[in-house]
């Protein structure tokens, strides 16, 4: 077991090394002074470039200056935006719970809705029911989901108006940010409107939420299903049966633990999607998250802002993968003796 | 099975009552009550509207945060007292004594405490900070102050006097009637001389036009760049204290994400809707609409030292060639009025005697046979590339022209460049005629005149039409150096008689500006010179 993660960690560290090394390659790629790139600090009078030249090792070679720039990318040190001038770690770390909260919401609502219909359409009891839940999910699998949230938010808020459409909390509420997750942060303040912030936060989630989960719920409903007819037809469910247990403690029992396992290694296949698809939806509802401000930051040619963004999404999603692939190794004993990591 | 059916079945049932449990308590919130949510269009440059000229930033500070010596009352369009609770002008009109109210004080904030009211010094520091090249301000956040560069304010002020801590006179160099009007634009805004003090010590002089300290309704609370600025109630406001607890300018560029979200009601009031939207908004009976003609107008400007443009008669045969009610159905959807005179009609000068020419081809037709052109001529006219509140869209309005013109056998050619060349390309004067507009920034009818036709205009290049008359420019001199507002209107209207028979321009419309609003608000106030002001608003039940 402590092998199995060891070997996941160094995968984990090569492929950080990838991506720092191509990121650390953009200060030279993008358009402008590396130096400004590197820095984010614009207009560098001689005496700032005298001593940013000699804070990043612009005087040694590449390797050293690739180790020093990791060096500051472990201090914190991102450099500052082009547009704000405030630093880009801050800037990281506070958008991305934003986008954190999101995804997990979507995730477990996926989980909540997914799994009953996979198991429902894989009941042989009930064969009626697998061809239009199968529908269903291929319709909301196939459906592109910038269309599906413009759909909502013409039904359900233009002509409706039961939802905002835009952020995560009204205006009119002031938070203070204390974890950066916004439920918890309006449980945690003590404002006399508390009640007031956090159903508006609420409102503000479900449409979000909902687009954003159209996709995992859609992959996940097909890939119970299919498990779950895979289980069934197992000797040991067969003979479950025949002990005489009942449809549902055959579930509970047998089925529903290994039925799932696929599900857990699927989501950790689909989670780079499910980022990409959360910046999708951040942009359409203005969900203050890492994927409106990485798109912000490209379309302003923030290149310090981009580097920061790519890094952090690109890290997350990797850690995101083995956590699952462990999370896998975890249920599943079998796997343990699969040789290598693979990602 | 049977169990997680009816768990999930469960769970919806208690996610429904939550949800409507949650709408409950809503119509019970104080706050949300009294926050207004104003969809601007853009971010702010600065927090000082001495600093630019834009409509964005003078809506979204000038009238939330300061407080001029004078403003413009929006009924009558004259300037009534603000700051200064009396102002004496002398008979030439060039000494002008303000008095100043008592126990007026600037915002108390996390960044400032101020600790005396407002006194004559804090309006020698304002001005000071544009006037004097050497004050420790004046090139903090650029030193550029457009508004009060373009009145020639350097020349015209010969002196600042402090008379005493509420009395301060300002001597001017040559006698100015519009002088008071500019000091009531959004621009001339009263700042804290102890918070400037307090900067300097603290060596931070650029934050005063980011943390605003004024004297205004409400003070600066928080702003992050392009998505929202907030401000709250100042609860030391010196006039009657505003309902509202907070202002919120929800900055949001995307004309339709703008209307979504007025229809959501996450925007209480909306600025600038596009012209093809405000027919939807009108037929909707939850919305209101705030229409007011800005100080504004459109014109068709010929470039008199061009041939055949040099020859009055050609001018005056083409300013028979705009068809205004075309126009203002095709290019403002019915948002604009025709224009009469160059001045629009919420002016105090306004004459409402035409002084323009009305659609007439035959008329056009007839002019230009006397002047030697039967067989009409080939030209350009310059569509200018960016949309403005007083046109917004110039290439259609070519069109139109084009149309006209072609009965005409005038041959036109439509001409536009990107916008920093066509200005540049005018300034130079390399055009035939051009389309383009004027957006006042004061209520003072010198405001139209002077910028658009004077001889100086014509040198400095702001003058479109390269015409220099000096029977006009007479007129206009003359209006300027006397206050009375009957006389001053006498001249303008032999100004206008001098244009409508020369026709160095055609004014073509005055474009109508808009505010939508939700039923629940009342009493937004526009000002025509200027910007939005939230001070009386009030927030009803949503």
């Amino acid at each position: 077991m402590l092998n199995y993660i060891i070997r996941k960690m160094y995968l984990l560290i090569f492929v950080t090394f990838g991506v720092t090394i191509f990121a650390f390659s953009l200060h030279f790629l993008f358009p402008g002074d590396s130096l400004v790139n590197m820095s984010g600090v614009q207009n560098i009078s001689p005496q700032v470039e005298e001593e940013l030249s000699a804070a990043y090792r612009l005087d040694s070679n590449m390797v050293i200056q690739y180790f020093t720039y990791i060096q500051r990318l472990l201090t914190g040190d991102w450099g500052v935006s082009f547009i704000t001038g405030t630093s880009i770690f801050d800037q990281v770390f506070n958008v991305l719970p934003a986008t954190i909260e999101l995804a997990m919401y979507a995730l477990f609502y996926s989980f909540v809705v997914a799994i009953p219909l996979g198991i429902l359409a894989s009941d042989p009891a009930k064969p009626w029911l697998d061809k239009p839940i199968l529908a269903l999910s291929l319709i909301g699998f196939s459906m592109p989901i910038f269309w599906f949230a413009l759909i909502m938010i013409m039904v359900f808020s233009i002509n409706l108006g039961w939802f905002p459409i835009s952020g995560r909390l009204s205006l009119i509420y002031d938070v203070p940010v204390q974890t950066g997750f916004l439920l918890i942060d309006i449980w945690l303040s003590d404002l006399t409107y508390k009640h007031e912030a956090f159903v508006d936060a609420l409102e503000h989630l479900i449409m979000p939420t909902l687009v954003l989960a159209a996709y995992p719920t859609t992959v996940l409903i097909r890939t119970t299903r299919q498990s779950m007819h895979s289980v069934l037809e197992t000797s040991y469910v067969k003979a479950a049966k025949a002990k005489g247990l009942s449809n549902f403690q055959v579930l509970t029992r047998h089925t529903l633990r290994n039925g799932l396992l696929p599900v857990i290694q699927m989501l950790g296949i689909h989670f780079g999607t499910l980022i990409t698809l959360a910046m999708v939806t951040e942009v359409i509802f203005s969900w203050p998250g890492i994927g409106l401000w990485l798109v912000d930051a490209i379309h302003q040619r923030d290149y310090p802002a981009i580097q920061g963004g790519l890094m952090v999404l690109s890290g997350m999603v990797f850690i995101a993968t083995i956590l699952f692939d462990v999370l896998y190794m975890v249920f599943d004993p079998l796997a343990r003796r699969r040789g290598y990591g693979k990602i | 099975m049977v169990k997680i059916n009816a768990l999930i079945h469960n769970s919806l049932l208690m996610l429904s009552v939550f949800v409507l449990a949650a709408c409950d308590i809503r119509q019970e919130s104080g706050l949300a009550s009294k926050t207004l949510l104003y969809c601007s269009e853009g971010s702010p440059e600065s927090f000082n509207p001495q600093l630019v000229t834009s409509g964005t930033t003078i809506d979204a500070v000038s009238q939330q945060l300061y407080n001029r010596l004078v403003k413009i009352d929006p009924e009558s369009g004259r300037v009534v007292s603000d700051i200064a609770r009396k102002v004496i002008v002398s008979s030439d009109a060039m000494r002008y004594r303000f008095y100043l109210r008592k126990g007026i004080k600037f915002h108390t904030t996390d960044y400032f405490k101020p600790t005396r009211d407002l006194t004559s010094y804090d309006i020698l520091f304002t001005f000071s900070r544009i006037l004097h090249l050497d004050h420790p301000y004046h090139n903090v956040s650029g030193g550029q102050y457009p508004f009060f560069n373009g009145i020639g304010l350097y020349d015209l002020i010969e002196q600042i006097i402090i008379v005493d801590d509420l009395t301060i006179e300002f001597r001017l160099v040559d006698p100015q009637a519009s002088f008071l009007a500019n000091m009531a634009t959004d621009f001339a805004v009263i700042l804290s001389a102890e918070y400037g003090d307090q900067l300097i010590k603290s060596q931070q002089p650029e934050l005063i036009d980011q943390q605003p300290i004024g004297t205004g309704p409400f003070k600066f609370k928080e702003y992050k760049r392009d998505h929202y600025i907030r401000y709250i109630k100042n609860d030391d406001y010196w006039q009657d204290n505003t309902n509202l607890e907070q202002i919120i300018f929800d900055i949001t560029p995307d004309n339709s994400t703008r209307l979504a979200k007025l229809l959501t009601k996450e925007c209480d009031v909306l600025g600038y809707p596009s012209a093809s939207d405000v027919g939807f908004l009108e037929k909707r009976k939850d919305i209101s609409i705030i229409e007011s003609t800005s100080m504004n107008v459109s014109y068709w400007a010929f470039n008199t030292e061009v041939k055949p443009f040099d020859d009055p008669k050609v001018r005056k045969a083409l300013s028979y060639a705009v068809d205004r009610n075309s126009i203002i159905d095709a290019v403002y959807f019915g948002l604009a009025q025709p224009a009469k005179s160059l001045l629009p009609p919420t002016s105090w000068a306004y004459n409402p005697e035409s002084f323009v020419s009305n659609y007439n081809l035959s008329k056009a037709k007839e002019l230009l046979v006397e002047a030697g052109y039967p067989d009409g001529f080939e030209m350009d006219i310059w569509a200018m590339p960016v949309q403005r509140v007083y046109n917004p869209n110039a290439g259609k309005m070519a069109e139109i022209l084009q149309q006209s013109l072609a009965e005409l056998n005038i041959k036109v050619n439509i001409i536009t460049y990107d916008w920093g060349t066509f200005r540049k390309k005018l300034a130079n004067g390399e055009h035939d005629s051009v389309l383009i507009g004027w957006l006042a920034d004061n209520s003072d009818p010198d405001n139209f005149y002077r910028p658009l036709l004077s001889c100086a205009a014509a040198m400095s290049g702001s003058n479109r039409s390269g015409w220099c008359n000096n029977d006009f420019d007479s007129n206009v001199k003359k209006a300027l150096a006397i206050t009375d507002h009957e006389s001053r209107r006498a001249f303008y209207s032999n100004a206008e008689s001098i244009i409508s028979q020369e026709v160095p321009l055609v004014p073509i419309a005055h474009a109508s500006r808009h505010k939508v609003h939700h039923n629940f608000i009342s009493n937004v106030n526009i000002n025509p010179y200027g910007g939005i002001d939230f001070s009386a608003t009030t927030k009803g039940k949503r």
